[in-house]
């Protein structure tokens, strides 16, 4: 599974780099480093609602915050 | 509202301008001709004879706006029939001289090339003087002073000689594209390629960015170009060209800072590979140091790298204050990376062929990089970035001690030294331009408050260390 982070300026100063550290930690916690391919992107033209994440193609909005959430409902459930 | 530093700068800017409105209106083919009178206005010269000569000198410009010679590689180009032919006789008595009676001109001169008339004044045998300047700086009246082209001056690895007309001409041999003659010749005579077209050209066929993405990777220099406008406009301005994304190079900076302090702790001795002039220039002067280069790609390859492998589709053109960068991008390790090249000065006429008024758009951002990114742009500040890089990959125990050469002078001195064994250092900066990138001939203004403005932007950037920035990318 591929999960996509934005890392456009924009996205960032929202926190991508908060997110990307969360799902990394979180990745490595469930253990499932071989099935998940995390990677960044230079926007994805969705700016307002950053921080953008996708999953293929789908796309989320999400927050530092919000991240264990993302991760707990959306993540694990497709694995 | 003065945008330029010179004249010349303005009229190549014109130039430019117009060229990107006739490509971006889909008709530089058909009507590039009409442009010398678009800029030459009425019959009354206003920088020589006549203006005929005006619009002849504007029409090879215009050759240069759409790429210049095809059959010349390099990106540095003389107009010949813009060069003025300025006198270049070296040192000469200038009237200054008092006729004294120290003759320490006499003294001092190793090869009698001293002589005086009846009036005690003194004359410099030609056929006998070797150029030293002994004289000239022995001499308690400044009287002897040395009449050198400023190109000539300009040029301090001596690629610059003339032909059998008197006029300029550029050796590829030596030339390193740093662009110094091209800012510093008076009359406008020597110019640097523009890709301007391509990137227009890049514009209109990305259809919007549905065909494919088109990124812009900045140089941190930005921060101190635009006066007149906020950095957030300028990076609107830029979107609104038809960009869709606009990347620092600083974020390749900081990838760069990091391998380049692991090679550094590996190897022991290193010269940047940053800047493509002060490459060329070991690569052509000291071929013997060339192992001694980074292996790194540069700032702007190794960003643009990761663009390409992150994001399908995408396109890359760097926006910077360097007329090297023209000749980097088209390396075959480079090319794949970047598609265009233009500089600050091109963006300005970019910006101005669309109307495009920065100073009442909206701000948009710009932080992908941390400080250490952000401060390659001045002299020095890759030196500390590398510092900081050994410091966060705990690798403190390497004994740093580097060496800032900005200008080309100050290069060769250390380059010279190193390749005797009696560099001290084991680590040169090297920036061809005198104070860094911020001193690049294809900035729009080269002035003292630049490097505090990069300082300033430095930081502003939200990521406080280089393993911040770019833990992003993993």
């Amino acid at each position: 599974m591929k999960i996509t982070v934005c890392i456009g300026s924009s996205c960032h100063l929202k926190g991508s780099r908060e997110v990307v550290e969360e799902l990394q930690q979180l990745i490595a916690e469930n253990d499932l480093k071989d099935k998940i391919d995390l990677c960044g992107t230079f926007c994805m033209g969705n700016c307002v609602n950053g921080v953008n994440v996708t999953i293929g193609e789908e796309i989320f909005s999400l927050k530092p915050e919000t991240t264990k959430n993302f991760f707990d409902t959306q993540v694990l459930k497709r694995i | 509202m003065r945008k330029f530093d010179t004249k010349v700068q303005d009229l190549k800017y014109k130039v430019l301008r117009e060229v990107a409105r006739h490509a971006f209106e889909d008709r530089l083919a058909e009507s590039f001709i009409d442009i010398p009178d678009e800029i030459v206005v009425g019959n009354k010269p206003t920088m020589r004879c006549c203006v005929y000569k005006e619009k002849a000198i504007v029409a090879e410009r215009i050759k240069l706006a759409m790429g210049g010679d095809k059959n010349n590689p390099n990106v540095i180009e003389v107009i010949d029939i813009a060069c003025e032919e300025c006198p270049m006789g070296g040192y000469a008595v200038s009237d200054a001289c008092r006729g004294c009676i120290a003759h320490r001109c006499e003294e001092v001169c190793k090869r009698g090339a001293i002589y005086f008339d009846h009036t005690q004044k003194a004359h410099i045998d030609k056929d006998k003087c070797v150029e030293c300047g002994q004289c000239a700086k022995v001499c308690p009246y400044t009287a002897i002073v040395n009449i050198k082209r400023p190109c000539e001056n300009a040029c301090k690895v001596k690629a610059i000689s003339m032909n059998e007309n008197w006029a300029v001409s550029i050796q590829n041999e030596k030339c390193t594209a740093c662009g110094a003659c091209v800012y510093q010749c008076p009359f406008g005579a020597i110019m640097d390629k523009s890709f301007i077209v391509d990137v227009v050209e890049l514009i209109r066929k990305s259809n919007h960015n549905h065909n494919y993405k088109l990124y812009a990777v900045v140089a941190p220099s930005v921060s101190s170009q635009f006066s007149n406008a906020q950095l957030g406009q300028v990076i609107r301005g830029i979107k609104e060209l038809g960009f869709f994304h606009v990347v620092e190079a600083a974020l390749g900076a900081d990838m760069v800072a990091m391998t380049e302090a692991k090679e550094l702790s590996e190897k022991g001795f290193l010269t940047s590979s940053c800047c493509p002039a002060f490459v060329d220039y070991i690569r052509k002067e000291f071929p013997d140091m060339a192992k001694h280069i980074s292996e790194n790609l540069s700032p702007m390859a190794t960003i643009a790298k990761y663009i390409k492998e992150t994001t399908p589709n995408a396109k890359v053109v760097f926006i910077g204050p360097c007329t090297a960068k023209k000749m980097e991008f088209q390396r075959e390790e480079v090319r794949p990376f970047i598609d265009s090249v233009i500089t600050f000065e091109e963006l300005q006429a970019l910006f101005d062929s669309r109307d495009i008024d920065l100073s009442v758009l909206e701000e948009d951002v710009l932080d992908n990089a941390s400080y250490y990114g952000r401060i390659f742009a001045r002299s020095g500040g890759l030196s500390d970035a590398v510092r900081e890089a050994l410091k966060e990959q705990g690798l403190e125990d390497f004994d740093f001690n580097p060496i800032s050469c900005d200008g080309i002078e100050a290069c060769r001195l250390a380059l010279r030294k190193a390749s005797r064994g009696n560099l001290p250092n084991n680590f040169i900066e090297g920036m061809a331009c005198v104070g860094g990138c911020i001193g690049g001939a294809g900035c729009v203004t080269h002035e003292e408050r630049n490097k505090s403005e990069v300082d300033k932007y430095g930081q502003e950037a939200l990521e406080k260390t280089i393993q911040d920035a770019i833990s992003v990318l993993k």
